[in-house]
């Protein structure tokens, strides 16, 4: 179970930001809470979700778009 | 987890499979999709997403796991550092994979200073930590990857921390693309490219790749919603008979892509010719650090020597790097080659092609 965590966390999976610490961030993965590098980035906030490879936000899942692709797809694909 | 179980969602998976099926049977003939990315691959394979589709498509697994691409004579350097005392930090993968039939686990079990590291910024606390240690870090990785060690560089130098060295052997996907397409063999009708080097090079470097091959293709996210949406994207530029890059991975790849991570990528590190396991010598494929950087420099700074070795007989692991043969090709695979006795690199790396075939044994 660790194991298969942290091969997940290298595939970037987002996790939620809970804090901001100067350079780095506090990132929650479904509870799993890890110090992240946030230099690849600007502007990060509490509440974002970020992409997260070898422990650097690589980027910032854009929220609105997530939730409207999937809607498409639910649409796009029913019976 | 959000954004991450909705797009695991079984039901809808079913669904625009069964859409992308619909398609197949309009093109009626086999249609071959190449996902270039090992993760891709690793995520097809531990899915089941092949029996989703009919047997008309054939996925084949492209140059897409760093470990896998990079030469012996790259890994060489690595194991040089090591044996020359250096205190040597590398990812997990780096473990245990085979050269002259030694490992890195080898040299550790023999006494060398062999560390795992889960990010470069742990190399570089370690080296903080610990002043009169000489720390060799292996950089092996693509586009993902490369800035994120632009970055440990660029703070070393900026706190003064000078026992920190680098082996750059990062690797650059679109030259690689342009080269693989070049090949006449392959027949490739459709690319799954990957979501997280686009999340960081953007959309534009693949436009021109794919008008000059005529190869349609479409950035793809990793979990089975997004797939099997991918694969389903790319059937349909092929009954509309159109040639162009579309974005599945919206929410995570943008136009433009990473423009920061770019930058400190390109302020630390200069395009060169590369080896490629499986393609060869590739022009501008490869990253060396800078004359500016030249003091993280391991290569230079310790002399290191790429060496040659002779891979063992029967092993196909350049064949299965380009695609050009499905790893139950390969007369070592399972008999010999198993992920407790890995012969070559595909077989141990977690973004291996012929560990993808042996962990989900879809490879009849
Ligand atoms: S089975 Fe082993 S030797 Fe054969 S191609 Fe795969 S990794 Fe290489």
């Amino acid at each position: 179970m660790v194991l298969r965590l942290v091969i997940q966390l290298c595939l970037g999976i987002p996790g939620r930001v809970e804090e901001v610490k100067g350079d780095e961030a506090i990132v929650s993965f479904g509870g799993t809470r890890r110090y992240v590098r946030l230099d690849l980035l600007d502007n990060v906030s509490i509440g974002d979700y970020v992409i997260v490879h070898a422990g650097f936000a690589i980027q910032v899942l854009d929220q609105k778009t997530a939730l409207e692709m999937l809607e498409m797809l639910r649409e796009v694909s029913g019976e | 987890m959000r954004f991450i179980q909705e797009y695991r969602d079984g039901e809808l998976v079913r669904r625009i499979a069964g859409k992308a099926n619909e398609l197949l049977e309009k093109l009626g003939r086999e249609v071959k999709i190449m996902e270039v990315c090992g993760t891709h691959t690793m995520a097809v394979a531990r899915h089941g997403l092949k029996s989703l589709f009919k047997k008309e498509l054939d996925l084949i697994s492209g140059p897409g796991c760093p470990v896998c691409v990079t030469p012996d004579s790259g890994f060489s350097m690595v194991f040089q550092a090591a044996e020359a005392g250096k205190a040597l930090t590398v990812f997990g993968d780096m473990m245990r994979i085979p050269l002259n039939g030694r490992s890195l686990l080898t040299l550790r079990s023999e006494g060398f200073d062999v560390r795992v590291i889960y990010s470069p910024y742990d190399a570089l606390k370690m080296a903080e930590r610990e002043p009169e240690e000489e720390f060799v870090t292996a950089g092996i990785g693509f586009e993902t990857t490369s800035p994120l060690f632009a970055s440990t560089i660029l703070q070393c130098k900026s706190r003064g921390i000078r026992n920190l060295k680098l082996i750059s052997l990062f690797k650059l996907i679109p030259p690689a693309l342009n080269k693989l397409l070049e090949a006449e063999d392959l027949e490739i009708d459709g690319l799954i490219l990957p979501g997280h080097v686009s999340t960081i090079i953007g959309i534009k470097p693949y436009i021109e790749i794919v008008k000059k091959h005529g190869v349609p293709a479409v950035v793809t996210g990793f979990e089975p919603v997004d797939i099997v949406e991918g694969i389903r994207m790319l059937l349909r530029q092929l009954v509309e008979n159109r040639c162009e890059v579309e974005n599945e991975y919206s929410r995570t790849v943008r136009e433009e892509g990473n423009v920061k991570a770019i930058r400190l990528m390109h302020e630390v590190f200069k395009p060169v010719d590369s080896e490629w396991r499986g393609l060869g010598l590739v022009e501008d494929s490869g990253l060396a650090l800078r004359e500016e950087y030249v003091l993280f420099d391991a290569i230079k700074e310790y002399g290191l020597k790429p060496v040659e070795t002779i891979r063992p007989s029967g092993c196909l692991c350049g064949e299965v790097v380009r695609g050009s043969k499905k790893p139950f090709e390969c007369s070592l695979y399972k008999k010999v080659c198993r992920p407790d006795n890995p012969v070559g690199p595909c077989m141990v790396s977690s973004e291996g092609t012929c560990a993808a075939y042996f962990y989900s044994d879809s490879g009849r």
